[in-house]
């Protein structure tokens, strides 16, 4: 049973990678098309790890672009660094052939990966101290990291300052695409884990889940560097993919839109992340020729949003596969009459 | 098997405990009374590891408490039900029961204890994979009691389980710490109800102010005058 699930989504991932792949081959689909599938990709990693801390352990946070743009330098920088001599050193061993460019690529996944630790190693030391803020007081303080990374790249010559940090493009929609899936499966199986558990029981109620014996501390900041974990890669994927890596591309703003993704698609579902991040950023994109419009057409939807469905599209439930469960239905008998 | 000793604990700058001691011994109910702010739950909350004493002893099966944390205290198996339940309200019956287990790796200990639960108070079996939330307060009280029995405590710390409860749920609450403490748990309760709390328990502590001003047993107590006077009606 579990394994023909497993068998079932991983089909239908594989499924939509033909699909797209075999369009973008043929040359139906534009490369818009593709470059929102990237963005779609990048804002579904970064609403799970936003999901992690917000929707999942309760905590507050409109930083999480800082982290992705920690990510964003981080990967920039080892990349614009080791690139060169890298590429240099690969062609002189195995010449101009396929294997050169198979060891160049886990060069770039070890980019991702330099760019991941580095955020998550930031979201530990923000996180030792402002954990011990509740609520508001925590999405002050988040902000204000958020603010104090964009100034402090933004006037940082040695990282390109305020021009910038170029980086050659050398990640297609396929590996954001195979990551996304990756972080997804990740996620999914950390919030259904122990730790996953401990987590949710201290948005439940921090004091019970003390009185559990759950080292509510440890779990706080292990959810927030988890969470900037994933900031970090998708600013890393961000990085290898849009050419330019900008500080102003990480503002306040920007941390504000994946909020946005999370409570849209459902405080503390996976599946909610995934559907919240791609409806707005194919909003964003659709309604890009009308700027002036745009903003006005997210805002009101989001109200309407707020009235009918003020869980989110999905709540705190996820979308799954319509299976009859035994257990489930017993239940619900069970519970026809109250006292 | 449970010693406070001149234990003081602040808020801020306010003096909530002004040096109480007392001791629980093994298989006893002992109850702490008094009234609104005289300092019961800041006791409870300090033993657990809550709240941290600025002075004073507190030792637990020859551990000393004072420094230790909160989970460091529930693995000596010793458990809290805070006041006013503070079930997961959005989880089920079954997965509040489950976090009680928490530190536990002994998946068949686990199950049996779980069994236990559901022996003590039927209605949770009926309402097993229920959200918490959408219990009735009596059902709370026994879901909060249960998810603490589920870690298996040798002292279980009560913080007004009668509160907001019907008479008759009230019974039904103390006659289960009664079957509790016959099973071999120690309770150590603090209520509000003096008249029922004394009823169950074997001594009792009478806080006031954030001092004991008496102690006995519980018969001896009830037949005071002064407690008579001051919380059992005349």
């Amino acid at each position: 049973m579990r394994w023909t699930k497993y068998l079932i989504w991983l089909t239908a991932a594989a499924a939509v990678y033909g699909i797209v792949y075999l369009l973008a081959h043929v040359g139906i689909v534009s490369r818009f098309f593709l470059l929102t599938m990237v963005q779609i990709c990048i804002y579904i990693i970064m609403a799970l790890g936003l999901n992690l801390i917000t929707g999942f352990t309760g905590q507050l946070s409109i930083g999480h672009a800082g982290f992705m743009s920690i990510g964003a330098y981080a990967t920039g920088i080892f990349v614009v660094t080791f690139g060169k001599p890298v590429s240099a050193a690969l062609t002189e061993l195995w010449g101009d052939r396929g294997v050169t460019d198979v060891a160049y690529y886990i060069f770039i996944l070890t980019s991702l990966a330099v760019g991941a630790l580095a955020a998550a190693l930031f979201g530990l030391l923000l996180g030792l101290p402002t954990l011990r803020l509740r609520g508001d007081y925590l999405a002050i303080a988040t902000i204000g990291f958020g603010e104090i990374v964009r100034i402090v790249l933004l006037n940082t010559k040695a990282l390109g300052g305020a021009s910038g940090l170029p980086v050659k493009q050398s990640v297609d929609w396929a590996t954001a695409y195979w990551l996304m899936l990756l972080s997804v499966v990740l996620v999914y199986n950390f919030v259904n884990s122990s730790h996953g558990r401990a987590c949710i029981s201290i948005r439940e109620n921090e004091i019970a889940a003390e009185t559990m014996g759950i080292n509510t501390t440890k779990y706080k900041v292990m959810a927030f560097a988890l969470g900037a974990c994933f900031a970090g890669l998708a600013g890393g994927i961000y990085a290898n993919h849009m050419y330019l890596v900008h500080p102003n591309s990480f503002g306040f703003l920007k941390s504000f839109e994946i909020l946005v993704m999370v409570v849209l698609g459902g405080l503390g579902s996976v599946t909610g992340c995934i559907l919240g991040a791609a409806v707005m950023t194919i909003m964003n994109n659709v309604l890009a020729p009308f700027p002036e419009l745009r903003m006005i057409i997210i805002s009101v939807l989001l109200v309407v949003m707020m009235i009918f469905r003020p869980n989110g599209l999905m709540g705190a439930t996820e979308l799954r596969l319509p299976f009859r469960r035994a257990s489930a239905t017993g239940a619900e008998e069970g519970s026809g009459h109250d006292l | 098997m449970l010693q406070l000793e001149n234990v003081h604990v602040y808020y801020g700058a306010i003096h909530a405990l002004k040096g109480i001691s007392f001791h629980v011994e093994e298989g006893e109910i002992v109850t702490l009374i008094g009234s609104n702010g005289a300092g019961k739950s800041t006791a409870l909350k300090t033993i657990s590891g809550l709240l941290r004493p600025r002075e004073g002893t507190m030792t637990y099966v020859g551990r000393d408490l004072t420094a230790m944390s909160a989970p460091g205290i529930v693995r000596l198996k010793l458990s809290h039900v805070p006041e006013g339940r503070r079930i997961f309200a959005n989880m089920t019956v079954q997965e509040n029961l489950d976090l009680g287990a928490y530190q536990r790796r002994d998946a068949q200990g686990v199950k049996k204890d779980a069994a236990y639960v559901f022996e003590l108070f039927p209605r949770l079996r009926e309402r097993r994979t229920q959200v918490a939330g959408t219990l009735s307060g009596g059902e709370q009280q026994m879901l909060a009691i249960g998810r603490a029995i589920m870690s298996q405590p040798r002292l279980l710390l009560l913080d007004e389980p009668s509160m907001g409860l019907a008479p008759i749920l009230v019974q039904q609450i103390f006659d289960i710490i009664r079957t509790i403490r016959r099973e071999g748990t120690t309770i150590l309760l603090v209520e509000q109800n003096a008249r029922m709390a004394l009823s169950v328990a074997d001594r009792a502590y009478v806080l006031e102010t954030g001092r004991i001003v008496l102690e006995g047993g519980a018969e001896e107590l009830m037949s005071s005058p002064e407690v008579r006077k001051a919380y059992l009606g005349g």
